[in-house]
């Protein structure tokens, strides 16, 4: 093995590693660098396997799946058959409408309330530490805890949300029960679910506003709304699209929320999404290739609009 | 010096841990193969009718030996285990207990594609397909006779049936069950019904079920599943009860839409939002009806008599409060069960063996599972309809030996035992058909302006799908 050989224009040869150097010197001084950092690379080999087999691997091992069989404990290569399958299951546009539906509603509200409320709480001046704590509680509960308590809060008839809607003589709704608003109830119930890690970060984001820009913006005149839009959303524009992003990739695999309240489906499946989709491909159906050819579809797209989005991002910081 | 020492102790401890770590992680990938090194000794006939060589030595992996959280069914198990080694002295039987269900559809499968299933392992009927398309169970009918199974003749034959592909049979059967109607006897006093004679009809079902609801408190009167694919199932029970069926003989067409398959939809449609008889909340699947019956909120839903066991034994109720008739319609009624089946691969003596046990503990009047007497002094409920998979001699002697231990009133079953209903198998690709009809029944349930005829095509276009890419 031999050290890997440094560009000049990047960086200086470092002592012993030099392009005069005998390679027998840069083999020792690599041996000599291994041993001085034993532990560092024992660390970083336990790592690496962890990912490997336990990461990686998968990741490869759904790959070759989705383009296999299995019948009579035999596995054949099943060529695109796998892909047609689920393309041509009526459940699959119907997940994918779903699931771009909850991404969409998830962007209005869980995008932009624990904006609204990290601003809010940016302007108090007391008890901030005991109000952050507050609002990232909800986090602290496990997701199967909140689901119950919503479920119940859903609940149209015993329910508390129908109860107070009686009390203002406004008509009951079926919340979770009607296929018109299972999503809307779905997303309501993950937002608070979830909220309280997103409002932390916008909040550190706003934080580090330095307020010298709020006062010259009140010396120029603007209100309130004026300094968010042309003060605060700027200052904070990276945060928030990296935020969109991770919630785009996180809302379009949303599977815990739907399967707990709706048990998956909902009414005339207003609720299946394409990860639910896999689950049952995989765990109902025992149909393996199905599923990993459809995480594999769902993997490419995320990929490229994660690629999209970042390349997007560059042009931006070009310009 | 010694902070050199400690520095290089250190590294190597670390390194040490690191590689510890690295191996176990290795370890945990490594995929087990379960006893099959085991393969015994003993020099029995080769002959696999011949019964068990009582001198053959092996250990045989059983699953679902009762948790330590069932303690009267665990000892029932040791005892049983003590028994069968006054027969067999050496066969050593080595349980594997899993702490809730004892079939879990996701585990089941991952254990079954890493062929890590027990030497003898439990399935339910409708498994036998997904075991055969894993190569998971060997083939037993040689080894299935008068001689190894005494009582074989007295089995039900659509019960071995179920075990049997291509004439082959591949398992032997612990329990079975068919649907009906479960109802809770108190509800039916408090509504002036007569509890001993549930309704027959569905006419009759929707008129119980309004009477039902009249009662307030928010108590519904008939209970529907629509969810997990639980709803899909309750379909097809319905349709069997009124003489349709999901799937034609070909196995390649779906039958259910049509005029019973709307008359099934529109009386729920009828019973949920006309009547208001089956309370607000739908969604539900298996376990949310036999809370709500359990705590006398709901008065009727479609079940197997196991579910008065679960209804008593896990969610407190008492026996005295349930009874069930025969599903409404009566023409047919769903059927299924479980069993046991033999790993792919094991010796002819394993095969043996787990046939000997397998006949001990649950195929035999009198022992085993049948040993009502001491089911009775162990606390366990005895009277419940199910399994009831004997007739002629076994059948007359089953029946005396539980009514003469039961522990619950059972004339509250006499509606559903006297009545029996023929049994009908699940259609073939049950689950994903049941995912498809569960969006008709939550459809209904759920939509005061469900479009019924839609909701039938839409899924009969999906269902065929399904069919055609069998």
């Amino acid at each position: 093995m031999s050290a890997p050989t440094l560009s000049p224009h990047k960086a200086a040869p470092p002592p012993g590693r030099g392009a005069g150097s005998r390679p027998n010197a840069s083999r020792e001084a690599f041996v000599r660098d291994l041993r001085r950092n034993l532990s560092a690379h024992g660390f970083l080999i336990g790592a690496v396997l962890c990912f490997s087999f336990f990461s990686w691997y998968p990741m490869v091992r759904e790959f070759i799946l989705a383009f296999q069989k299995t019948e009579g404990g035999e596995t054949t290569w099943a060529g695109w058959s796998n892909l047609t399958t689920v393309l041509n299951d009526p459940a699959f546009w119907q997940a994918w409408r779903n699931t771009l539906l909850f991404t969409g509603l998830a962007l209005v509200l869980g995008f932009a309330v624990p904006f609204v409320v990290a601003l809010v709480l940016n302007e108090f001046r007391h008890a901030q530490g005991y109000l952050r704590l507050l609002v990232y509680l909800p986090v602290m509960l496990p997701p199967v805890a909140s689901v119950l308590l919503f479920k119940y809060l859903y609940d149209p008839g015993y329910g508390l949300f129908n109860r107070v809607l009686e009390l203002l003589h406004l008509p009951q709704q079926q919340w979770l029960q009607d296929p018109d608003t299972s999503m809307l109830s779905v997303v309501i119930a993950a937002t608070w679910m979830n909220m309280g890690g997103a409002t932390l970060i916008y909040l550190a984001a706003l934080q580090g506003i330095p307020g010298e820009l709020y006062e010259a913006a009140e010396l120029d005149g603007a209100g309130v709304l004026r300094k968010i839009w042309y003060v605060t959303i700027p200052q904070t524009r990276l945060i928030l699209s990296l935020m969109l992003l991770m919630q785009i990739i996180a809302t379009m695999q949303v599977f815990t929320e739907p399967f707990l309240l709706t048990n998956g489906a909902g009414p005339e499946g207003s609720t299946t999404t394409v990860v639910y989709l896999i689950y049952q491909y995989a765990f109902n159906f025992n149909n393996y290739g199905s599923a990993a050819a459809l995480g594999l579809i769902l993997l490419v797209l995320l990929a490229g609009f994660s690629a999209a989005y970042v390349r997007l991002s560059r042009g931006g910081e070009d310009e | 010096m010694r902070s050199a020492w400690f520095r290089r102790t250190r590294r190597t401890t670390a390194t040490a841990l690191v590689s510890v770590l690295a191996l176990t992680a290795l370890a945990a990938c490594g995929t087990s193969s379960s006893g099959n090194n085991d393969e015994g000794s003993g020099g029995g006939s080769s002959d696999p009718s011949a019964p068990l060589d009582p001198k053959t030595k092996l250990t045989l992996t059983i699953d679902c030996m009762p948790p330590a959280a069932k303690q009267p069914e665990l000892k029932e198990w040791n005892e049983d285990v003590k028994a069968f080694n006054t027969i067999y002295p050496n066969i050593k039987i080595e349980g594997r207990s899993t702490p809730g269900q004892c079939l879990e559809p996701p585990r089941f499968t991952a254990m079954l594609k890493a062929k890590s299933q027990p030497d003898v392992f439990y399935t339910y009927f409708t498994d036998l397909q997904q075991v055969l398309d894993n190569a998971g169970a060997e083939n037993i009918s040689a080894y299935v006779t008068a001689k190894t199974v005494p009582a074989l003749a007295d089995i039900q034959p659509d019960v071995m049936n179920s075990l049997k592909h291509e004439g082959k049979l591949y398992g032997l059967p612990t329990s079975n069950y068919t649907m009906g109607l479960l109802i809770n006897r108190k509800l039916f006093q408090q509504a002036g019904l007569d509890p001993d004679n549930p309704p027959t009809t569905w006419e009759g079902v929707r008129s119980a079920a309004k009477a039902i609801a009249g009662l307030g408190n928010g108590i519904a009167g008939y209970g529907e599943y629509s969810a997990g694919n639980t709803g899909g199932w309750h379909y097809t029970a319905t349709m069997y009860g009124l003489g349709g069926d999901i799937v034609d003989a070909s196995g390649k067409k779906s039958v259910f839409n049509n005029d019973l398959g709307k008359q099934v939809v529109s009386n729920l449609h009828a019973m949920r939002w006309d009547d208001e008889s089956m309370g607000k909340t739908q969604l539900l699947k298996w376990g949310d009806l036999q809370k709500q019956t359990a705590s006398d909120k709901l008065g009727m839903f479609l079940a197997a008599p196991d579910d008065i066991a679960y209804m008593v034994q896990q969610l407190g109720a008492t026996f005295e409060n349930f009874g069930m008739g025969p599903i409404p319609g009566g023409k047919a009624t769903l059927f299924g069960g479980n069993n046991y089946m033999i790993k792919k691969g094991m010796s002819s003596d394993k095969i043996k063996a787990a046939v000997a046990w397998l006949t001990y503990k649950n195929l035999t009047v009198g022992k085993g599972q049948f040993d009502w007497a001491r089911t009775k002094a162990d606390g366990l409920p005895v009277g419940v309809p199910q399994p009831n998979f004997w007739l002629n001699t076994s059948k007359t002697q089953d029946d005396a030996a539980r009514a003469a231990s039961a522990t619950m009133p059972v004339e509250n079953f006499k509606a559903f035992m006297d009545n029996p209903v023929k049994g009908k198998a699940e259609p073939p690709k049950a689950q994903e058909i049941y995912k498809v009809l569960d969006n008709v029944m939550s459809g209904v349930l759920t939509n005061k302006n469900a479009d019924v005829n839609k909701l039938l095509s839409t899924a009969e276009s999906q269902v065929n799908q399904i069919l055609a890419n069998q």
